[in-house]
């Protein structure tokens, strides 16, 4: 690794809360959005308004950390406004960057607000390095996201290739499909991330105790169906057990989370400038946890990578918040393909 | 409810055919076959080449390449599309191939096929549905880089289709996906091969010769959605033949996904349909012999993809 360049980690904030705590326990970055569609992550009792931003703003300046904004769906024309007034607001409260997935929006933003730092999100579904320059030459964008399909030599290689940072999932809720290609959701509930920040929206969702046992349901279809003493998860439904050609088996994904936390040094070697952990629709107690672990992981391997070795205690604490209580490498590890 | 189409209309231009990329992985003379058939179609526009997986390759550039010079005798307009998910060194080299023929225009399926268009100063590429193009500022964006059509993500709906065109400059030639079984995801794993207990790498291209991929039903016996390799897929078959009304007021294209049987017969259903000599609520029933699934028209409608909406 060149040791001038550090690994930011950047935590997830769903709440002022959940931002001081992750700020506290040695996050670099968070990042957030509005209480609305504007970003990926638009559940109910989530998000900042205006007046809890602009504190968690001061929270983290003052402690010279940095906030970024996920403004990461697509605007349509009907509420295009919605979107632009967004990137005015974040200019105007001093964010440090905003994730941006919409080229169009991309182009406001570097046209209205020269200043402001763009990150491209993972939604924009940039998957080499012709996709991410295209972003870099049209719009100046000085981070991407990867989506969470590269194996570590094509993270290497894109690397290698491009002026723009690269920062990558770390830790959290896992997505099997790309980024910004998925309208699972859509299909079954006519809410989809890209257009409406929401997978699977909770307000679609129906448990139902029957004599086969408790059944999960997304607008009437049937994700899951678990026995007495099977802990019953949330109906994401890519992580629901179907029949195919009479097998029933999680045909997609089963209910896991990614966790890189043995792939650091390499991450570190490849050139990785920032490691994101997903989870802003989870508590506090999670960001603290998860925050607490990666930034003594992220230090010792920043330290010295060669000698880095995962602690037990780590992935203790990292498996007690974990979806499913497992986790995976995902698509950086081969054979999970 | 349905309606007829106002017929006397003068300012309408006669809407087009359109043939999608093979999404599924056919034995390669059955490929050929199927082309050769649909050389002898009506259809007006073909895109061609392989979509989905980096792997299939009963059909070489080279392969592809010569049934589109088969295909452009016929009359036909003809483009080879790219790959929607770019992984490595090789697809982007593939991908460079396809830009460095100058004979066909190109579909663009992700925003690295899109640079190298611009880049080597062509006009004559179609902006494909897995750009996430959703509104006028990105669309007028594509414009100005040398797209000449786009296509139409199928999640959206003709509502909000209606107001992106409202608000273009330059008004676009729009095509929309109008048959098949709904492309609905893309990742980077196998969900074929993982049905087969088999990895990726070493699939034994398991999906060879499947001819619409495999169905995944719920526990209930539902059939829900589609495993084609990579590719996710609905189960239903999005069919917007008695939406035609409709989609005549704002696209100037159809897309037909191809499927396993009788692709030729509804593109002659949707001829007739657009000539007027079927209604589409006529349409629509004819087409149901040739629909291996039920149909659905949510997305077009606002609505979950999965429903078939009939407004009351």
């Amino acid at each position: 690794m060149n040791p001038s360049q550090r690994i930011e980690l950047v935590c997830p904030a769903g709440s002022l809360p959940a931002l001081k705590t992750a700020i506290d326990h040695g996050a670099d970055c968070v990042y957030l959005g509005f209480k609305d569609a504007t970003n990926a992550r638009n559940f109910t009792g989530l998000n900042f308004d205006p007046a809890s931003m602009r504190e968690g703003v001061r929270y983290a300046h003052q402690r010279g950390r940095k906030v970024l904004l996920a403004l990461n769906t697509y605007p349509q024309a009907g509420n295009w406004g919605d979107w632009t007034a967004a990137v005015d607001r974040a200019a105007e409260m001093e964010l440090d960057a905003v994730i941006l997935a919409d080229p169009g929006l991309m182009a406001y933003a570097a046209k209205t607000h020269p200043q402001l730092r763009l990150h491209l999100s993972v939604q924009g579904s940039a998957t080499s390095y012709e996709a991410i320059n295209f972003y870099h030459e049209r719009f100046g964008i000085q981070r991407a996201v990867l989506p969470r399909v590269l194996s570590l030599a094509q993270v290497e290689q894109v690397i290698a290739n491009t002026p723009v940072e690269i920062e990558v999932f770390g830790f959290g809720g896992l997505c099997v499909m790309v980024e910004g290609r998925c309208a699972l959701s859509a299909y079954a509930t006519g809410e989809s991330p890209n257009c409406n920040g929401a997978c699977s929206p909770g307000k679609h969702v129906r448990w139902e105790q029957t004599p086969q046992g408790m059944e999960t349901r997304l607008n009437g279809i049937l994700i899951d169906r678990f026995a007495d003493g099977e802990r019953a998860g949330y109906p994401t439904l890519c992580k629901g057990r179907f029949d195919v050609n009479g097998e029933t088996y999680y045909a997609i994904e089963e209910p896991t989370s990614l966790n890189t936390l043995e792939l650091l040094p390499e991450i570190a070697r490849a050139g990785v400038r920032a490691i994101k952990i997903e989870g802003r629709q989870r508590s506090p107690a999670y960001v603290t946890q998860v925050t607490k672990v990666w930034r003594a992981a992220l230090d010792r391997v920043m330290a010295d990578a060669d000698n880095f070795t995962v602690q037990p205690a780590w992935m203790a604490e990292l498996n007690k918040v974990s979806e499913g209580q497992s986790h995976t490498l995902g698509a950086y590890y081969r054979p999970w393909k | 409810m349905l309606r007829a189409n106002g017929g006397g209309k003068t300012n309408e231009i006669a809407m087009k055919l359109a043939l999608g990329p093979l999404l599924y992985y056919w034995p390669r003379q059955a490929t050929l076959d199927f082309y050769a058939d649909i050389a002898d179609s009506t259809v007006d526009i073909v895109y061609l080449g392989e979509t989905v997986c980096s792997r299939r390759h009963e059909l070489r550039l080279d392969d592809w390449l010569e049934v589109a010079g088969v295909l452009a005798a016929a009359g036909k307009e003809v483009l080879l599309s790219t790959q929607a998910l770019i992984e490595s060194e090789s697809d982007l080299k593939a991908l460079r191939r396809i830009v460095a023929q100058g004979e066909f225009g190109v579909e663009a399926n992700d925003m690295g096929a899109v640079r190298l268009l611009a880049a080597a100063g062509r006009r004559d590429w179609v902006a494909g549905p897995t750009l996430n193009v959703f509104n006028p500022a990105t669309l007028g964006l594509l414009q100005d880089a040398g797209a000449r059509r786009w296509v139409m993500a199928p999640e959206m709906s003709g509502a909000a289709l209606a107001d992106l065109l409202a608000g273009m400059e330059q008004t676009p030639q729009t095509e929309v996906f109008a048959w098949g079984r709904l492309p609905l995801a893309h990742s980077a794993r196998c969900f074929t091969a993982r049905h087969f207990n088999l990895q990726k790498d070493t699939c034994e291209f398991r999906c060879l010769g499947m001819s619409e991929g495999i169905v995944l039903r719920t526990r209930e016996g539902e059939p829900f959605l589609t495993l084609n390799g990579v590719q996710t897929q609905s189960a239903r078959v999005y069919n917007l033949l008695g939406d035609l009304p409709a989609l005549r007021a704002h696209a100037g294209v159809l897309r037909i996904s191809p499927q396993g049987e009788h692709t030729r017969a509804l593109v002659d259903t949707f001829r007739a349909a657009l000539a007027g000599e079927l209604s589409p609520a006529a349409a629509l029933e004819h087409s149901r012999q040739w629909m291996n699934d039920a149909p659905c028209n949510g997305f077009w409608h606002g609505r979950p993809g999965v429903e078939q909406y009939v407004a009351a």
